[in-house]
């Protein structure tokens, strides 16, 4: 790979000043320019535009300059390829490098806005103005001096496009699946609810919180320990209303701590609801629900002593782990606690499975809010991922065959940048 | 209005977002860029929001005497100290003389990895209490676990280095092992995440998914 | 009921112990079994001979004191192997606990005999930590000082008299390679689906041993050019650039000893049960 860079955004001076930076792009890049032209004279050797090295002819230029607009950017920059001068070669040594100079008219002032070592034929100037008309010009330099340039190539401009054209397989399947989603979704409002097979873990929970509930002590539930941003956390944080609204019905007390605080706000929303559609708000506690720390360890501290002094009998853990679940779930284990747990972090599964009674695995912790609710919208919304599931695999299959025989144009068409 | 302001907010962002890794075109991508940036200040601000609620939620359980008081007051106390001592230090926090390194390397750092080093007690007791080999694919899945755990040591390549094929070779086991059905298993469970990342997305960014914002529908 | 049945009473503490002392005694009485370089170790040293020497590289250290066993060995050797070949190292962390230790390995490493010609600001530059973890990636895109405007120093990155490695330090076209140090979330994951298949930035990943599996589909495709899992891989990366005891590589006797435990502990769980329970099952 390349290693080229996605394309800058526009940077005209309103967006500079919304990155912060200084207000004039202009004089920033002028200054830029300098520094570069300094640092090349001395990086390439050469005292002045005409000085020769003892008895060495300045290089042949080179020829046949060519740019075109870099494709699937904000319009920001220019691709520039050119016939390297004859006498670029090891043999010789005449050329050490080439300037790369840009002005807005054919006859200057002239910048220089790059260099390149000898043997290199292209660069990219990510520099533009968008919509802005540009000359070029490239000449060689070494030990015997610099050879002006033989023509000058213009007018160069770089435009925006509107679309990346490398990512219409991403586009494809990302419409057929919302298309598929939304589908199900009115397929099942409309009554055609589709059928969801039993996830065990699901339906363990009920049975913990009901032993915890036969032997009086309270649901210890935990929604991972990342932040809002992580979908594990909104996965956990829905089951955690359903959870609430179990526990309001056998009148068992629930315990949540969490770890950041924009998940602690909606975790004490979640209990609160939960409480108030079982039909008994007058149970709910505000301290049932309680913010810890972000920091991952000390939070399975805190969690750790909550298990040894409070001794729940459920332990409830539905979201996004690290390193801390197999202290969680092993500590869990040594009270005897019944424990359901439910991730999508792949690392975590294994000391999960080990260690819980029941384990949701993956994308079982993103259906279990669907499962759980019942809501017909949201068990279509299953089906559409299961149906895109079907379509991935299926291009799996025909492409290895495709490529088997050699034929590449979907790998192609799939490869994005 | 209360729900529909962030729902609204959610969706016109969330689609926007979305937009901005197809379109590269400047309408999109100032914007999406600004909100980028903007995403950056809100995490960053969130710690401030989670330090004043620590210091809130602790204080209400010392001034209530709740259960534990004493050591919510160790930890205000070591709160306020931390950052008032790295605010007084400013930015040459880290050089190595200053009292939050003393504290960063005797404190935070011990105890940060003492935490982490009581896993591998804990994995030693569950693998003797509860990794049970009860159906054939537990015996599967007990077999590739000590192929690859002793795989990946030097002991595996004494303990089979006398074998004549390099392929029954332990580490070449493991190498086997992690190559082949480990990574195709992983790259499915991957895959099956990841639509569930997106299933749950599109169900925030449309609004059906609301829970989260309050309780009453 | 047979010894080994009665073994299921045994007290977790017994185990805890006997695992605490196979530990400590290779640490203390080095036993030297022998690596061998495995070929995602071997194909990260290649990642990084082949690029250019002299150019400036991107490293990214995303972990905290927790995994200092594991990670800061690949650190330190990555830093050498780079400097080594006259690479310019332009560091950030996305960790909030990470940034102290981070720049205590960076600094140890610049502390040692052959690297004492290395100069802050010329030869590498620590840009501390950013909250945002991917937005922070993706902003890094449009331009490094945009996302870093200072260093964790304060000095400003457009300052290119206090900072002369960032004069062709402009977003990720300036670098051949990312070397992610990373321990979790964010970490070689967030870095692969927001920079590498966005950007197309090459990338290595020196990562703990629990997240190794989990990137080998990301090297079986190319999107890693290398990957070092857990202390093994730190033991056999100083092993491949010939860094005789370096740390990882004495904490193998004591990683060595403590999976044959393990290993040790399942069989015996396993044969404890099926005296007591006849076999089938508990």
């Amino acid at each position: 790979m390349s290693g080229i860079a996605e394309r800058n955004p526009n940077r005209s001076s309103q967006e500079a000043h919304l990155a912060g930076e200084s207000n004039r792009p202009r004089s920033r890049g002028l200054i830029h320019a300098a520094a570069v032209q300094a640092v090349v004279w001395l990086a390439l050797g050469a005292a002045a535009p005409a000085s020769h090295a003892a008895g060495m002819p300045p290089p042949a230029p080179p020829s046949g300059l060519t740019w075109s607009d870099t494709p699937n950017d904000a319009g920001r920059s220019v691709e520039l390829a050119w016939k390297l001068s004859p006498d670029d070669t090891l043999a010789t040594g005449r050329v050490t490098g080439y300037l790369i100079e840009r002005s807005e008219t054919p006859a200057g002032p002239w910048t220089l806005v790059d260099s390149t070592a000898a043997g290199v034929s292209g660069r990219e100037d990510q520099s533009v103005q968008r919509d802005t008309d540009y000359f070029y010009r490239v000449t060689a330099v070494g030990p015997g001096g610099r050879t002006p340039a033989l023509s000058v190539t213009g007018p160069v401009r770089a435009v925006s496009q509107w679309i990346n054209q490398t990512r219409w397989s991403v586009l494809v399947f990302l419409v057929v699946f919302f298309g598929a989603v939304l589908f199900y979704m009115a397929s099942a409002q409309a009554g055609r609810k589709p059928f969801v097979r039993r996830i065990p873990g699901i339906d363990a929970i009920e049975e913990a919180i009901g032993r915890a509930t036969e032997m009086g002590r309270p649901v210890l539930y935990i929604p991972g320990i990342t932040d809002i941003d992580d979908m594990q956390t909104v996965a956990g944080l829905v089951i955690l209303e359903s959870v609430a609204k179990i526990t309001a019905r056998y009148e068992t007390q629930v315990t949540v701590p969490v770890s950041y605080p924009i998940p602690f706000a909606i975790a004490d929303e979640m209990v609160k609801s939960g409480y108030l559609s079982a039909g008994k708000p007058e149970l709910y506690d505000p301290r049932s629900v309680s913010f810890v720390s972000p920091e991952q360890f000390a939070f399975v501290a805190a969690i750790t002593g909550i298990m040894l002094r409070d001794r729940p009998a459920a332990h409830i853990f539905m979201g996004s782990f690290f390193a801390e679940s197999l202290l969680l779930a092993e500590t869990g284990f040594s009270t005897g606690a019944i424990q359901v747990a439910g991730t999508a972090q792949v690392a975590q599964l294994p000391f999960f499975v080990v260690a819980c009674d029941y384990t949701l695995i993956g994308e079982e912790l993103y259906a279990a809010s669907a499962y759980l609710s019942g809501e017909p919208k949201l068990v279509g919304s299953l089906k559409g991922a299961d149906l895109l599931k079907l379509i991935i695999m299926a291009v799996i299959i025909v492409g290895c065959l495709l490529e088997s025989f050699g034929i590449h144009g979907l790998t192609v068409w799939m490869n994005t940048q | 209005m209360k729900r529909e302001i962030p729902l609204f907010l959610t969706a016109v962002i969330g689609i926007f977002m979305i937009l901005s890794f197809f379109v590269p075109h400047q309408v999109v991508s100032v914007p999406a860029d600004f909100l980028q940036q903007s995403a950056v200040i809100l995490v960053a601000f969130g710690y401030v929001l989670g330090g004043a609620n620590a210091l809130k939620v602790n204080f209400d359980a010392v001034y209530k005497r709740e259960p534990g008081w004493i050591y919510k007051l160790v930890l205000i106390g070591s709160l306020i100290a931390t950052v008032a001592i790295g605010l007084a230090e400013g930015r040459n926090w880290q050089d190595e003389t200053t009292r939050s390194m003393w504290i960063y390397n005797n404190l935070y750092a011990p105890m940060n990895a003492t935490m982490f080093a009581l896993l591998a007690f804990f994995i030693a007791s569950a693998a003797f209490r509860a990794f049970r080999i009860r159906t054939l694919e537990a015996g599967l899945l007990a077999t590739a676990a000590l192929i690859v755990m002793l795989g990946r040591v030097p002991v595996g390549d004494y303990a089979t280095r006398w074998l004549p094929w390099k392929w029954a070779q332990l580490s070449s086991l493991q190498q086997w092992i992690m190559d082949n059905p480990q990574n195709s298993a992983k790259r499915a469970i991957l895959m099956g995440a990841a639509m569930g990342v997106m299933a749950t997305g599109l169900r925030v960014i449309l609004g059906i998914e609301r829970s989260y914002l309050s309780g009453e529908d | 009921m047979g010894w080994l049945a009665s073994l299921q009473k045994l007290d977790r503490r017994w185990i805890f112990a006997l695992m605490g002392a196979l530990v400590m005694i290779p640490l203390l009485f080095p036993i030297g079994l022998k690596l061998t370089v495995s070929r995602p170790v071997q194909m990260f040293v290649d990642a990084i001979d082949r690029i250019p020497d002299g150019s400036t590289v991107l490293m990214s250290c995303d972990y905290d004191p927790a995994s200092r066993p594991e990670l800061v060995p690949m650190t330190q050797t990555a830093l050498r192997q780079l400097w080594d070949k006259g690479c310019k190292v332009v560091v950030t962390v996305l960790w909030p606990g990470g940034s102290g230790i981070v720049d205590q390995t960076l600094r140890g490493v610049a502390a040692e005999p052959p690297y004492r010609g290395k100069k802050y600001g010329s030869d590498w530059v620590n840009l501390g930590y950013k909250a945002g973890n991917e937005s922070v990636m993706v902003l890094m895109g449009q331009g490094i000082t945009g996302a870093f405007p200072a260093d964790y120093t304060g000095h400003s990155t457009s300052d290119y008299q206090a900072l002369p490695i960032m004069k062709n330090v402009r977003d990720y076209s300036s670098f051949p390679l990312l070397v992610n140090i990373s321990a979790g979330y964010p970490g070689t994951k967030e870095w692969v689906q927001q920079v590498n298949s966005r950007f197309h930035l090459p990338m290595v990943s020196g990562c703990t041993a629990v997240s190794t599996p989990e990137y080998y589909p990301y090297l079986q495709s190319g999107q890693l050019r290398g990957l070092l899992g857990g202390m093994a891989g730190a033991a056999e990366y100083e092993l491949a650039r010939h860094e005789h005891r370096g740390p990882a590589t004495r904490g193998m006797d004591a990683q060595s000893l403590a999976h044959v435990f393990v290993a040790f502990c399942i069989v015996l769980g396993n044969l404890a049960q099926r005296q007591r329970g006849g076999g089938g099952g508990a």
